[in-house]
């Protein structure tokens, strides 16, 4: 706990000196800025936690007071607009794209555009499976290679692992569009997926699941994506474009930005850690490598963030 | 079937015999859409154009209390966030004392009062500890504590404490007033009865998006989740044990002058302190089980650290660390409220010597923390002391995984091929007019005309609420697992009830599958039966089967002894006096602890839906992720008639078998 009442009752007693004329230049620049917390959102993927805990690090080096709250990830942009939530460094252009444009509906969040790191999402599978399937990573290979995915409860077809329920992702329009001999499965939550692929890849068994990046899989597993056909808007949309001229989604998953989100009131209320946010910009290959660290090395997150803002913390 | 087809009221003897009419009602029901589907196929699948939207009504509704009703002055939402910053306030004082300690100003060096001391935590518990319960007590409290200390969990767990303490606090204190107030005023508590079953039948998932919605997340809406989640069993008790005391108590404090609040306080709440205490300790229990679900909206502490490991591409040690210092605070806590409930006043010196020891715990507190002015070690323990079993876990684990997959994957696959898919598919195709018909055949057999009424209306809000298929997957899911928990539970329960080696097992082991967190075990789970339902069954089961032989046990432990010689006199052998007097004896217990099955079957079920299955379940945590409060409170609405429904038919069933065995 900090006692606030202290430091405020002090700041504003400054600010009035200031006001007074009596102390015109030792008022300090940051006067006019909110000693309200700044609460950055913190999500249920590695990646997220660094982003988050960089940008708070950054501006408590600033002077500003960050507190961290952990909250479902589109829940975030409700809380957000509710004013529960001052930060959110990532909302994937792959999975929020929705909710993103809802939100900026409403006006009361502002998008900060893209973090840095490219977001991919797709179909992925072991590298031991290339055996099996000859012809990967190229989609069509999959049309002969149910059987090779397959589990007892979906033979012959294969069985893909999606988190189609909360991450969204059209895959059983898109087998159906492809005419893919596989069933899609929800998975439930990322642990019990991944939990599922870690069992698999230490017998050489066959898998077929969603895999995204920033992640620690595609460091730690060997494996590639599928290429099925590049995504644009109107394949979702326009059931005449691409391969299947009956039904849309006949191509593969959008890949695109990670975007910054804050909350309208920022730029007036805490204009000098609007500009940090506004800044921020973190490497692909390098948040990759972080998450890895923490992940699968096993260090502290605290010691990643710290060493990542000792490096970077001239350009803020 | 059989009583249906008893004449249940002999004095009136019927023209008719009603049993076999609603039997052929039933049969007609259900047998007619499978035999003519062309033309009533509205019969079978319900049709769509009937579904009411009781979810977009139930969003709708929420929309509007948090955006737009107002009070005049200030609006609802003004006042559920009042609410919550008084709760905020509240929860400081708890987190300054155990996990921050009090920082004035924000600059490093800044003046700081330490938090209280691990080391005088540590002895203040083992001192309290055996003044409560003795050595072996001490020794628990002592282990439970250090565990938590040396594994690196400290300061996650002084966090989850100060929630776990604030919500404890406001659960007894709401649960004493509003039991009080039942007792007081009859004429509430019809309605608080109903509120109590519907509280403990919602699941907590289904109310974490209104909450959202009306709170805002952090560690308050957590622990407003919590209090809403423990609270009902404090009322229950209260009013049991209200009503449990001498009316010659309650005309005693009239005689001596006692106005009616001195009555209540003085006199009766005293009297009943033994049973309230046993609520004090569900609370607790039921506070240290929702940590996981509150660290989901942001409660942060040991839940927190359990979901976050999990993650990890080696976190099954690191998850299972932190889940067992749960189970390590939750018996601790457990047994000291438990030990609290046991001790017996005392006088004299014995008296001096306990407040001897409580002063003495106290100080050993206050003087680790006030040295640890002087030395931080003592505020925080440096990261070197601490241990930790590494990937030791994982490896485990993986080496299961390696050489015992394929005996998992053929039992899975049996399981699936021959006893899941059947059923589910059998049950999702059932006609739901038969469903509705079974239901009140069975009630009107158990009840009657109004009690067939009241649980046909709860059953009906699956298919009304458009709910079917996710609703029948449960149906299917639950049932399945109850079967299976209670053939398991049940020899196990009798083995305990047998041996005291056993029930001491056993009671170590109902502890920890209670307030483990269900997820550590439920990814290794995964790894070994993949995916889906055959998952989510091994974890409701593992998770259910508590009570069956917790109940079990008891019932029959209670059988009197006089009954078991009367068997053992009239030449029953072994099994015989089992079979035919120990376990009719005990049935209805038994029974209660097959209904109280079911309630944690139906509480495991979003959990179940984070391994993939398609249930109610599901629904809510879809709802969770679309922030969708209405879909979620359908949901949950629908999970919680299904409990109640249960409750109700097993209840009247139980109460006529101890009728008729004059208990």
């Amino acid at each position: 706990m900090r006692v606030h009442h202290l430091t405020t009752a002090f700041a504003k007693g400054v600010a009035l000196c200031g006001l007074m004329g009596l102390l015109p230049l030792a008022a300090p620049a940051q006067a006019q800025e909110s000693k309200d917390p700044i609460i950055i959102a913190l999500h249920d993927w590695t990646g997220q936690h660094i982003t988050a805990h960089i940008t708070g690090e950054l501006l408590k080096a600033k002077g500003y007071k960050v507190d961290y709250v952990t909250i479902d990830y589109l829940t975030g942009l409700t809380a957000m607009e509710n004013g529960d939530v001052t930060f959110m460094p990532e909302l994937w252009a792959t999975t929020a794209g929705d909710a993103m444009k809802a939100s900026d509906a409403t006006g009361k969040t502002e998008n900060l555009g893209p973090l840095g790191p490219a977001a991919k999402e797709e179909w992925w599978y072991p590298s031991y499976m290339k055996e099996k399937c000859p012809g990967l990573p190229d989609w069509k290979a999959l049309l002969k290679c149910g059987e090779a995915f397959s589990a007892p409860e979906t033979a012959p077809k294969g069985r893909y692992l999606g988190m189609e329920a909360t991450w969204g992702g059209h895959d059983p329009e898109r087998i159906e569009a492809l005419g893919l001999p596989f069933v899609a499965v929800d998975a439930g939550t990322e642990a019990a997926m991944f939990a599922e692929l870690k069992s698999a890849y230490e017998r050489k068994a066959p898998i077929m699941l969603w895999v995204y990046s920033p992640h620690w899989v595609p460091s730690v597993f060997q494996g590639e994506w599928v290429q099925f056909p590049e995504y644009e808007a109107a394949c979702y949309t326009d059931p005449k474009w691409g391969i299947n001229p009956d039904k849309a989604y006949d191509c593969g998953k959008p890949h695109g930005e990670i975007f910054k989100y804050t909350s309208a009131e920022t730029k007036k209320k805490w204009p000098g850690a609007y500009d940090v946010m506004k800044k921020l910009k973190v490497d692909g290959p390098e948040l990759n490598l972080m998450v890895k660290e923490v992940d699968v090395d096993g260090k502290p997150l605290d010691e990643v963030v710290a060493a990542y803002v000792v490096k970077h913390k001239g350009a803020y | 079937m059989s009583e249906v087809a008893l004449p249940r009221d002999d004095t009136h003897p019927r023209r008719f015999p009603v049993g076999w009419i609603v039997a052929g009602v039933v049969a007609l029901a259900v047998l007619v859409p499978y035999a003519a589907p062309d033309s009533f196929g509205w019969a079978k699948t319900y049709p769509a154009r009937w579904i009411v939207p009781i979810s977009d009504w139930l969003k709708a509704f929420l929309f509007w209390l948090s955006r737009d009703l107002s009070f005049g002055l200030f609006t609802f939402k003004d006042m559920t966030r009042f609410v919550s910053g008084l709760f905020g306030y509240a929860l400081e004082v708890p987190k300054a004392l155990f996990s921050s300690g009090v920082t004035f100003g924000d600059e490093e060096g800044a003046f700081h009062i330490p938090r209280l001391s691990w080391a005088g935590l540590i002895a203040a518990v083992t001192i309290w500890s055996y003044l409560l319960g003795g050595v072996r007590l001490a020794v628990l409290g002592l282990l439970g504590f250090f565990y938590i200390l040396v594994f690196g969990q400290w300061d996650s767990a002084m966090v989850t404490l100060s929630q776990v303490i604030l919500a404890v606090l406001t659960g007894v204190a709401g649960g004493i007033g509003l039991g009080i107030l039942a007792y007081r005023v009859p004429r509430l508590e019809g309605t608080v009865v109903a509120a109590l079953d519907f509280m403990q039948t919602v699941p907590t998932f289904a109310y974490l998006v209104p909450l959202v919605f009306l709170v805002g997340v952090g560690p308050v809406s957590g622990m407003l989740a919590t209090i809403l989640y423990a609270m009902p069993p404090m009322v229950r008790v209260t009013m049991m044990a209200l009503k449990r005391v001498p009316p010659e108590l309650d005309e005693l404090a009239r005689m001596t002058g006692c106005e009616p609040k001195q009555a209540l306080w003085k006199v009766l709440v005293p009297s009943a302190r033994d049973d309230l205490l046993v609520g004090v300790n569900q609370v607790i229990m039921l506070t240290l089980n929702m940590i996981i679900i509150a660290a989901m909206i942001g409660a942060g502490g040991l839940g927190f650290d359990v979901l976050n490991a999990l993650r990890q591409a080696n976190g099954l040690g690191k998850g299972l660390e932190a889940g067992l210092a749960v189970v390590a605070l939750a018996i601790v806590l457990d047994r000291m409220s438990r030990a609290l409930v046991e001790l017996r006043p005392v006088h004299g010196a014995a008296a001096a010597r306990r407040r001897q020891l409580f002063w003495i715990g106290l100080a050993a507190l206050l003087a680790c923390t006030l040295l640890s002015f002087v030395f931080p070690v003592l505020e925080k323990l440096p990261a070197e002391y601490r241990i930790s079993t590494g990937n030791m876990w994982s490896d485990v684990v993986s080496w299961v995984n390696v050489n015992l997959f394929s005996t998992a994957d053929a039992i899975r696959t049996f399981l699936l091929m021959n006893l899941l898919v059947p059923v589910k598919t059998f049950l999702i195709g059932f006609p739901w007019i038969g469903l509705l018909a079974v239901v009140a055949g069975g009630a009107w057999a158990l009840g009657g005309w109004g009690f067939a009424l009241g649980m046909t209306a709860l059953i009906a809000f699956i298919p009304v609420a458009g709910l079917w298929e996710r609703g029948m997957t449960t149906i299917y899911l639950c049932s399945i697992s109850v079967v299976i928990a209670t053939l398991v539970g049940l020899p196990l329960g009798f083995l305990g009830s047998r041996s005291e080696r056993m029930h001491k097992f056993l009671g170590a082991m109902c502890d920890t599958l209670q307030t483990l967190p269900s997820f550590v075990y439920l990814l290794p789970v995964v790894m070994l039966f993949r995916i889906g339902d055959v998952s989510a069954l091994v974890a409701i089961v593992l998770y259910a089967m508590v009570p069956a032989i917790r109940f079990t046990d008891h019932g029959l432990r209670r059988v009197p002894p006089s009954l078991q010689e009367a068997g053992t006199m009239a030449g029953c052998t072994g099994t015989q006096r089992l079979a035919k007097v120990e376990l009719p004896y005990a049935l209805p217990e038994i029974m209660l602890g097959v209904n109280q099955v079911i309630m944690m079957a139906l509480s495991m079920l979003v959990v179940s839906s984070f391994v993939g299955t398609n249930d109610l379940g599901k629904q809510i945590q879809v709802a969770i992720s679309q922030a969708d409060p209405g879909k979620g409170l359908s949901a949950g609405l629908a999970i919680a008639f299904l409990g109640i429904l249960a409750d109700r038919m097993i209840g009247r069933w139980v109460a006529t078998r101890r009728e008729r065995m004059g208990l």
